[in-house]
Order: C-alpha cells, then structure tokens, then sequence
C-alpha cells in the first residue's frame, strides 16, 4: 500500500492495458450508461458509414470519422487509466494473500489444517506467532502482537487481544509473537481486503447522487444539441444548403460536452483513488462525495487535536525556592517516571541546564513508583525524599504544609484546563509542574481554514468543561462536547443533522459503533473493533484520526474538478460555432465570410480543427481529471471566482487559441486543403 | 445617443428600479393569504364571497400535483369559454358592427393564445372582434392568465422558502387574490391614467369621418370602442393583445410620450417587484437585488444592441437619398422615433409582453435580432408576470448546479440541495423551450403549409416563421408581420406551440416548487454557495447565455446575422 502513494500519473504498466481497454470498451451496450459518449460513437459509426456514401472529400471524410472514434476512444482510455491505476493498488493488496493455510478447530476441539478459502464466518482458528492470519475475525482468546504493515504499511507491531477494543484482526496480516484464538468474521470473498479491493478497482462502483444529477443534466444538453441540429437541415433546405451529414455530425459532437462527458467516470474513480493513496478506504463513492459536503467535524480531543499524552509546560517553584533548584528536584522526582509525562518533565528541565542522569549512576537513589495508595511518585536520596503527585497527595505527604501561593497555583493551572502536578521534599512544597495537553502541529491554522470554509470543528472529550473549554480554545475548534459519553456523541450528531448539517467523526471502539453509523461520514480506525469499521462509511489504514480532515479536502476536490469541467465543456463551445458554423453557410452565403473570425483556412481545416481539439482536449484533461483541481481552503465566493475565471473564462478563450493552431498545424501538413 | 435619450433612459430605469421595492412588498402581503392590505376593506368581502361561491376553504393548501391539476382544469374551462364566446358572437350583444362568428381555427388559435397569456392575434381586433368578445372574452384572460403566471412564480418561491413542507400554496386563493388585491386596481389606475391621455373608452358604432382634404380618400371609417380599459391590464399583465391591430403603435392606445413612457414601464413593473418579493420570501434580499441585476444589465444590453443597429440604419438608404442620420424609421410611427422603439421592442420581448409600438419586421437585421434572442431566451429578462421569475428560477438552478460543483459541495440553493430530480425537471423545461421552437421552425420552413404563408423571401422569411413560433412557445405574442398567420395550418400548430410554451413549461416548474419544498433547509455558512454579489450576476447571466442562447445560434446565423450581411452587400429581402 505504501508503494501506490508514489504512483506515477503515466505508468507504462498502466497506460499499455488501457489503451488496449479503451478498444474493448467500445461495446456500444457498454456505452449506452454514458449517453453523451455513446452519441458520440453513433456519430462516429455514421461518419464512417459516410465514408463510402457521401460527396465530401474522401479523405475529410476518413480524418472525421477517425477523429471521432478518437473521442470515444480517448474518453474510454480515461475511464481505463483510472481503473488501471486503481487495479494496480488492488494487485498490491492481493498479494499480501496469496495461498494462505489455517489451522481450524473442527467441533472435537481438535485442529485441521485447511486453504484460507474455505473458512466461513463462524469458524474458529488458531494463529500462531510467525503465521498469516487468514481472514478477517475478532480475537476471542489470548493476545499476541501483529504485524500489519501489509495493510497500513506502518512498521510497528500492534498489539491485539482478545476483549476490548483491540480485538479485531485483518486477514493478510501477520502475527509475531504469541498465539490467539480468532473466530473468523467474513466469508472468503467478504472480507474487508476483499471488498477493498473490488471498490478500488472500480468493478463494483455505482454512479453517486452529484454523478447521476450531472448526467441527467450533460444528456438533457446532448438532447438539446440532438434537436439544434436536426432542425439544423430543414432549415439548410429552405436556403438551398445541404448540409453534409459529415459535418452535421461534427457539429453535433463539438456541441455536446464529450469534455465532461468523456472524463466523468474517471474523475469518480480517481476520487476514490486519491483517498487509497491516503491509506483510507471508502466503501463507496457516495462516502467520498459526502465527505465534501460535510458542515460539521467532531473531532476526538486525544489522539486528534492533542497528542496522546500530557506534557510539562512549566516549572513554578514555591516561593522562596529557586528556580534552577525546583527544576532539578522536579527531575529527580521523575527519574525513575518511564510515563510520557514523566519523560517530558526530565526534557524541560534540560532547559534550565540540569543534565540528565541515570538512575545507575546514583548508586544510593531509591525509586519510590506510584501506589494507588499514596498516589504519588518519586526518589529517596540520602537525605531528600522527592514526591511528586496531585495537591491533596502532596498536601497529605508534607502534613498540612502547603503555601498559600502553591495552592493558588494549583487552581489557575487546573481553570486553564492543564493538569498541576506537586513536588516536594519530605515536608517542604518545592513548586508545582504545569503539565498540559500539547495540540498537534499546524492544526489551529487548518481549524482557521475550515472556519472560512463554513465548516464547523466540534471537539469531543471526556474532559470535566473547564478544561475542555481551555483547551477548545487554544486549538480553536468552535465548540466543545465535554464529559463525552458515547450516547452524547450519538445525540449530538442527530441535532447537527436536523438542522440539515453534514457530520463527519471518527471512531475506533464498539461504543463508537451507533454514531459512526449515524454520521454522514464515518471514519473508522483500523486498529478498532470491527464493529466500529462495519458501522463507519470509510475505514483509515493508518489509525490516524487527524486524517479526517484529508478526508473532507478529497472529497470536495472530487466535486470540484467535476464542476470544473462541465464548466470548461460547456463554455468551449461558443469557440466552436465560430470555428464550424461560418465553414457550413460560406458555401450558400459567401456574405458571411467575416464570421469566420480565426481566419481558419477552409471550411475543411475548420470542421476538422473544431472536432480534434474536441478530441485532444480529453486527453489533455485526464491528468486534471485524474488527480483533481487543486484544493484551496477559501470561503466558497473566492473558490467559485476563481474556478469560474479559470474554467468559465478560460474555457471560452482556450479553444479558440486550440482551434487555430490545430488549423495551421494541420494545413501546413496538407491534411486537408 | 442624445443627451435627451441618455436622460429618458436613466428615468427609464430609475423609475422602475424606484418601484421595486414598494411593489414586491405589496406582492408579499398578496400572497401571503394571511397578511393585511390596505385595499382589505373593498377586497375582503368580494374575496370572501368568491371562496364561498366556489366552495373554497382560503386555508386548505396544496400539494404540487393538486396545483397543478387546478391550474390545468381552470384554464381549460377558460379556454372552452372564450372559444365558445368567439364562435357565438354575431348572437351576442355589443357587436355594433355586426361581426361574424369567427372561423374554429382562429377562435381556437385566439383562445390559445389568451389562455396561454401569449395574446398571439392572427386577427385585427377592430376589424374582427366584437366588444362582447374583447371585453369578457379575453379580458378574463388577460386578468387570469397574468393571475395564474403570479401564483405559479410565487409557489416556487414557497418552495425554495419553504422547510420541509409539502404543500405550495392554494392555486384558486392565488390568482382570486393576485386578481382583486394587485390586477384590478392597478388597471382601474390605469385606465384612468389612459384615459387622461386621450385613449378612448366608449361603446359607439365605428364613425365615418370625411377627410377636410378632399382629393386625399373619400371617407375614413374610425374605430371605436371600450379601448382603455383593456389596454391597462394587456399592459399590467404583460398580455400584448392589442384592442386594435396596431396595438401600441395606434394612437387610439398610445398617444402621448407620457401614456408610451408608463405603457413600457408597466411591462416590467410586477416582473420586477417580484425579484424584491423573491428576496423578501427567502431572507435575502441582496439575493433578489442579484437577480434584479442580471435582469437589467440583459434588458439594457439588448436594448443598446437594437438600438445601435436602428440608428446605424440601412446602408441601402443611402443611396436612395433618404436621411441616414435618422437611422432605420422603417416601420416606426414618427411619434417616438428610434429611441422610442427600440426600447419598446425591447422591453416587450423580454418580458412576455408582446404589444408593439413599432413593427419589428422592418427593424434592421440585428435590430430584430434583438427581441428575438430576447424572446428565445425563455423571456426571463424581467419577463412575464410571474413567468419571467419562474423562468429566471431554472436558470439559477442551473447556474448553482453546474458552478455550484466547483466549490466542491453538493450544489445548493438558498439552503436547498440541487438533486438529480431536480435537474431533470429543469433540464426538461429547457428542452421543451428549444424542441418546440427549433422543431415547428423546422418544419414550417420546408412544408407547403409554412411557405405558403411567407410574403418574403431568403433569410428574412425565414426570420418572420422563426418569429412566429418563438413568440408562440414563448408566449409573447408579438410578431414578425410579414408572415400571413390567419390560415389553419399556422392558427393550429401555434396554437399547439403556445399550449406547450406554456403548460408543458409550468408543470415541469410545479414540480421543481415540490421537489424543493419538501427539502431540508441547510443553515447557510461562508461554505454555501453564494447568490448574491456581482460574481453570481455574472455567472447567471453567463449561464443564460451559454446554456440559453447558444442553442439558438445556428438558427439566428441564418436567420438575421445572414441578412445583416446580405444587406451590407445590398441585398434585401
């Protein structure tokens, strides 16, 4: 999997099968679910016909009907090249699986050695450390770690286990030490690779709701076409032109938008493409697409917005007791502390010049760990006796004396939604130790972008609403559901969307299970249950939650580059009226002649430039198509102008540039005369 | 143009920018069945009986199937009923001269048109219609259809405002209080209005004049008739049927600067109200202000286009001797001139007015060009009463739907997600517009039946059928003169047009009010698609034009843009 983020966009490996695809799909009843292509091959079916029936110029006649079969060709080898990608990430996944075997317990408790396909859901199997695991399942005795870089392509070992959260294991995956009992959850075909894999490779993917309202709008404008040329030779009749079918027809495909048309099918699957190479798997089009349209993020506060653990920020020494003091008897009381706190304690007082020492080199040091009784950490020395604990512990620890500045302290610290830990020596308080949660990198501003985008972050914790409120604002998310029990998440959720909101969450437990089902967008981690990954939409290989936000801009991205192009489609054709229909009257009226406004050198060189830059322009536009109009966090009146500058404009200007160097490349070649 | 034209239009549109406001807030308490107006206390009980009457409970609203059922079920028996009239009326009373019944073909086709509020006239009404006819016969219709282009308008609206509902409103409670409350006092404004500037309104026998200049004709025979009463709501209602064959252009309806000045102010004056209640109904104003913007910078664009080739004139006059300086007067009452009818022709073509005070057969090419293009674009320029802001209300579907994408949303209007159905509707609306006029085109153009109807020949004759079918299915009504229309296959298959023109467009455009009323309204944020501001003007109109007008275009090529350059070579048709 980590091998198909660097795929190239023209890989031959890809680009070879779909070219030859390309022919395959011009079945026309395979063509029939593209209406604007499939009018486009009639036309090219008839042009051909005209070949051998019509007056024009034999060889106008061939480069027309070749040409059109190009644009069908074209739109088809973009559709292939968008599976071929999504197949060769597909190949990727099957060969983590290839001939894998199982140990199953028959009833008599005893074990048979079968192919992994002929395990069914039910099936008990035991998986020894250095095995395959051989189909997707749900520990339900022992634990063992497993090594699932063939799926996330993560190197790390995870732990799984029976009961829990952590229970869930992935067919393909390795175990790397001990033994556990799985109870096989998926049929061979089923299972989540399996699905995975056939979603990625575009064999079972059904039109989205946008991609259906689009071509229902992209056939009604062929319809439309359809009728302005039919009507187009009665009305040639009345003024003594006959119209040759040829360029009747020619017409006709510049005037359907065979752009958007052509690329259509491969944005959607480049779509769902672009979030594999994320490491996140939807399980349907739909998913990706809603994903655009999301109003609301409710964010996980740890592992999302914080990093897993508390971190200490600052040292506040007691009155009277130095800085630099404090700071070493804050490290010596965490010495011995392997907690990512602890860690992070010993780091921050490297800043006030203390050097740290091991435990091996202070032969008389005793290590006092944390009891559930005392509540409290910390090292014996000789003389000192370093605690480190909450307030009432320490309070407890020193008899009574506590300073009054200590204690105050200790309060702002907790308002300020941080975590004060106290230290002191025997009876005396030494200072307190700010511990906070630290907020991942780069997020405050991207929570800014989402907020101009009109997308609203929401933080969830199980954190008491002051702290939670500390914390929402320092990383800026706009609103915060405090003491989170998995039942509020759920209820939150159904208010968000009767208000008509879109919600996206992420999940991992089987108590997140109902409200990843409720959510318009439900992103599963990997490492959850697989209750939670058969309730989310979208499954993350990489267990990262932060991700979410990925998410949202691959799904906006996919809506993007379709309106992009039905703009750009649309708009080309007032370049192409001007190329084709001065060439069909000049003949009757040479009047006209001044129409011809690119000064195209005959009515031939028109017809002919019009219908190849039709052609040319789809495979111009796969690259665009395939890896999507560029994604800018703006509010939705700066992306529209600047999208409509570009497509909108920029699609009435760029064909009639196209056309005339088409014109004088191909004149100058004496394609025509 | 002069500094007297600049001034003319700037109060032109000042003046209609001016009542904007006052007007869609009156629309609003209209149709809200429950809001005040200050006409209550005359309307009320005359509203009241008419619900009694009619066995009609004010309160009981309905679905879209059920309007529109309603709506088709009203106009038919409207249409049973002005036939009826027109074939009965040499046994009917205020016929003073004596008029025969008129032939099935034309009482079907001015039925027709009547009902379809297109007021197409195959027929001169002083030479043809009684005063029974023109006064309840088609008066009916020149009230109801307007009524009924209002109801429809504002049930969209309510869909679009709507939350989650599933009715659009009560059809019969629209158009009874559209009718009492906003139609008829205006005309009685109106007319009286009119009649200050010399429009006559009697009941007399036409008079036998005797011209002082002897030598000049023997007699002259002048018309008579209730004419300004009829002539405030043709133009109130964005009608167009003129009482007399001139329509606007005959002194007898529009004779003064003044009477001219507020017969084009009245085309547009509900149509533009509207985008106000548009904006009112939906809580955002700036975005009736957008639609209003879009609509006047199309009306202002055409009118400049028309008005430019008029003044340019034809080449071939020059040498002729005529006075090129003042442009093209072909075919235009001297009274008011270039200006004047250029900015009539334009205003009654974007609107589905279709009254003329010039004949728009003898403008230059492009000059005609002008309200043609207006008129295929589905009149959404200001447009009909009603049917200009339905009809603007598919393009801006359109417009979110195809822009909407590219802010990468599911694309939303005001609050409403365009879906596939509601695509399908719109699209389908579109479609019927283009398949009618291009397919009858089509096909008079190469039968017997259309031809022998042409008085001119080339690119110009194919202009005036053009022209004709355009104005049907866009229920204009005015026309291309040229062409001899009063024949049965044209009375027929115009009148099929305008039924499509009108009815196959507003079922299309019910269901989209259904389809959208019974959405979810999506909380607006900075995410939403923006409609309002100068870049959403320009995507609608850009929308308008590219989706719009370029299906016409190779129709328009060898229609007028042929002919203008035939001309400029000195040939004419």
């Amino acid at each position: 999997m980590a091998t198909a983020a660097a795929q190239k966009l023209f890989e031959p490996k890809i680009v070879g099968p779909a070219i030859g695809d390309a022919f395959l799909k011009l079945n026309p009843i395979k063509m029939v679910r593209n209406p604007v292509m499939f009018v486009t091959e009639v036309g090219a079916a008839i042009t051909t016909a005209e070949i051998f029936l019509s007056n024009e110029p034999k060889s106008f006649t061939v480069q027309i009907a070749l040409w059109l079969w190009f644009t069908v060709i074209f739109a088809n080898f973009a559709e292939a090249m968008a599976e071929g990608r999504g197949k060769a990430q597909a190949d990727a996944l099957r060969r983590s699986r290839t001939q894998l075997f199982a140990m199953r317990y028959r009833e008599s408790s005893n074990l048979e050695r079968v192919a992994a396909e002929q395990l069914r859901k039910g099936d008990v199997v035991l998986v020894v450390a250095g095995a395959i695991i051989p189909g997707d399942g749900e520990v339900i005795e022992g634990a063992a770690t497993v090594d699932e870089s063939a799926i996330t392509g993560e190197s790390a070992p995870v732990i799984r286990e029976s009961g829990g959260d952590r229970s869930a294991v992935t067919g393909g995956t390795k175990v790397l030490s001990d033994q556990i009992k799985v109870r096989i959850t998926a049929n061979p075909g089923e299972s989540f690779l399996d699905r995975m894999i056939s979603l990625v490779e575009g064999a079972k993917r059904q039109k989205t709701p946008n991609e259906i309202a689009l071509t229902i709008l992209l056939s009604a404008l062929t319809i439309i076409f359809l009728v302005v040329i039919m009507a187009l030779y009665p009305m040639g009749i009345y003024d003594g032109a006959i119209f040759s079918i040829t360029v009747l027809v020619a017409l006709l495909v510049c005037l359907i938008p065979t752009t958007i048309g052509g690329l259509l099918s491969a944005i959607g699957i480049a779509g769902i493409d672009r979030l594999v190479q994320k490491n996140v798997i939807a399980m349907s089009g739909r998913a990706v697409e809603a994903a655009g349209d999301v109003d609301v993020l409710l964010l996980d506060k740890t592992g999302t917005i914080t990093l897993g653990n508390r971190q200490a920020a600052e040292f506040i020494p007691a009155p009277g007791v130095d800085m630099v003091e404090f700071a070493d008897a804050a490290q010596l009381s965490s010495l011995a502390d392997e907690t990512p706190e602890g860690r992070s304690i010993v780091v921050l007082a490297k800043n006030y010049g203390i050097r740290e020492r091991q435990l091996h080199e202070m032969p008389d040091a005793t290590f006092i760990p944390f009891s559930v009784q005392t509540r409290m950490s910390g090292l014996d020395l000789k003389k000192e006796q370093y605690r480190k604990g909450a307030a009432e512990s320490i309070r407890k620890w020193t008899k009574g004396t506590f300073p009054k500045e200590v204690e105050e302290t200790v309060d702002q610290i907790s308002r300020a939604g941080g975590t004060p830990l106290v230290v002191a020596d025997q009876d005396d308080v030494l200072g307190t130790i700010y511990l906070k949660d630290i907020i991942k990198g780069g997020l405050v501003e991207r929570f800014k972008l989402f907020r101009e985008m009109g997308i609203k972050t929401v933080m969830i914790t199980g954190d008491n609403p002051l702290t939670a409120a500390a914390i929402a604002k320092e990383a800026g998310v706009d609103s915060f559901l405090a003491e989170a029990k998995p039942e509020d998440k759920l209820a939150l959720i159904r208010k968000e969307q009767a208000e008509g909101k879109l919600v996206a969450m992420t999940g991992d437990g089987t108590n997140d299970a109902p409200a990843l089902a409720q959510a318009d967008v439900g992103v599963a981690m990997n490492t959850g249950t697989q209750a939670a990954k058969e309730a989310g939409n979208m499954v993350d290989l990489d267990s990262n939650p932060t991700k979410l936000i990925e998410v949202v801009e691959v799904g906006k991205q996919m809506l993007m580059t379709r309106g992009a192009l039905t703009t750009f489609s649309i708009a080309n054709d007032v370049a192409k009226y001007f190329a084709i229909i001065p060439a069909m009257l000049v003949a009757t009226f040479p009047a006209v002649a001044p129409l011809n406004v690119m000064q195209l050198h005959s009515s031939y060189s028109a017809v002919l430039s019009a219908v190849i830059f039709n052609a040319i322009i789809i495979i111009l536009l796969i690259p665009l198509a395939l890896r999507g109009v560029k994604f800018r966090a703006l509010p939705a009146s700066a992306i529209l102008r600047r999208n409509l500058l570009i497509y909108g404009v920029g699609g009435i200007i760029v064909p009639f540039i196209g056309i005339k160097l088409i014109d004088l490349l191909i004149v100058s070649l004496h394609f025509v005369s | 143009m002069t500094a007297n034209q600049w001034l003319q239009l700037i109060v032109y549109f000042g003046a209609l920018l001016l009542i904007t406001k006052p007007l869609g807030l009156y629309l609003y308490r209209v149709l809200e069945t429950d809001a005040k107006t200050f006409l209550d206390r005359i309307f009320k009980p005359l509203e009241n009986l008419t619900y009694r009457l009619l066995r009609i409970d004010p309160h009981k609203e309905q679905n879209w199937k059920q309007y529109s059922i309603s709506m088709l079920v009203f106009s038919a028996v409207g249409l049973v009923f002005t036939y009826a009239i027109l074939r009965l009326q040499a046994y009917l009373p205020l016929n003073p001269q004596h008029f025969p019944n008129l032939s099935p073909d034309l009482a079907w086709n001015t039925a027709m048109s009547f009902v379809t509020n297109t007021n197409w006239q195959s027929y001169g009404g002083e030479s043809t219609l009684s005063y029974f006819s023109q006064m309840v016969g088609l008066v009916f219709h020149n009230f109801l259809s307007a009524a009924t282009g209002i109801a429809i308008a504002a049930a969209l609206v309510r869909g679009i405002a709507r939350n989650s509902a599933h009715t659009i409103g009560s059809f019969y409670v629209d158009i009874t209080r559209v009718t009492y409350y906003l139609l008829l006092p205006l005309a009685i404004v109106f007319a009286v209005f009119l009649v200050s500037q010399g429009v006559i309104d009697n009941f007399n026998a036409y008079t036998t004049a005797y011209p002082l200049d002897q030598s000049a004709a023997t007699t002259q025979t002048l018309p008579g008739g209730p004419a300004a009463s009829q002539v405030a709501i043709k133009m109130i209602g964005t009608n167009g049927g003129g009482f007399f064959n001139a329509n606007s252009a005959d002194p007898y309806e529009n004779p003064t600067p003044l009477s001219n000045f507020f017969e084009m102010l009245s085309i547009l004056a509900i149509s533009s109200g509207l985008t106000y209640y548009l904006g009112k109904m939906v809580k955002n104003q700036w975005h009736g202000w957008a639609v209003w913007a879009a609509m006047f910078i199309l009306c202002i664009s055409g009118f400049f286009i028309a008005f430019h080739y008029e003044q340019a004139g034809n080449p071939i006059h020059q040498g002729l001797g005529v006075a090129t300086q003042d442009g093209n007067m072909e075919g235009k009452e001297v009274r008011f001139g270039i200006f004047n009818s250029s900015l009539f022709a334009d205003v009654t073509t974007d609107a589905s007015e279709g009254a003329v005070n010039s004949m728009h057969d003898s403008f230059t090419p492009i000059g005609g060009l002008v309200p043609l293009t207006n008129i295929e674009l589905g009149e959404i320029v200001f447009g009909g009463v009603g049917a200009g802001l339905y009809g603007m209300i598919v393009y801006i579907v359109l417009a979110v739907f195809i822009a909407g994408l590219m802010i990468g949303r599911t694309p939303e209007y005001l609050g409403k997600k365009i879906e596939a159905y509601d695509v399908k509707v719109s699209m389908l609306s579109i479609l019927i517009l283009t398949f009618s006029i291009l397919g009858f085109t089509a096909w008079a153009i190469v039968s017997p039946w259309g031809l022998a109807g042409l008085n001119n020949g080339g690119p110009h004759g194919f202009s005036e059928v053009l022209y004709a079918f355009s104005s049907a299915v866009g229920n204009n009504g005015s026309a291309f003169a040229g062409l001899t229309t009063d024949t049965p296959w044209y009375n027929t298959t115009l009148a099929v047009a305008m039924f499509f023109g009108r009815f196959l467009m507003i079922i299309p455009i019910l269901a989209l009010a259904g389809s959208l009323a019974q959405k979810k309204l999506i909380p607006q944020s900075s995410g939403s698609f923006p409609v309002t501001g100068p870049t959403f003007t320009l995507l609608l109109i850009g929308v308008i034009l590219l989706v719009g007008a370029l299906t016409f275009v190779p129709a328009l090529v060898l229609g007028p843009v042929v002919e203008q350059f035939l001309m400029h070579q000195g040939t004419l048709f």
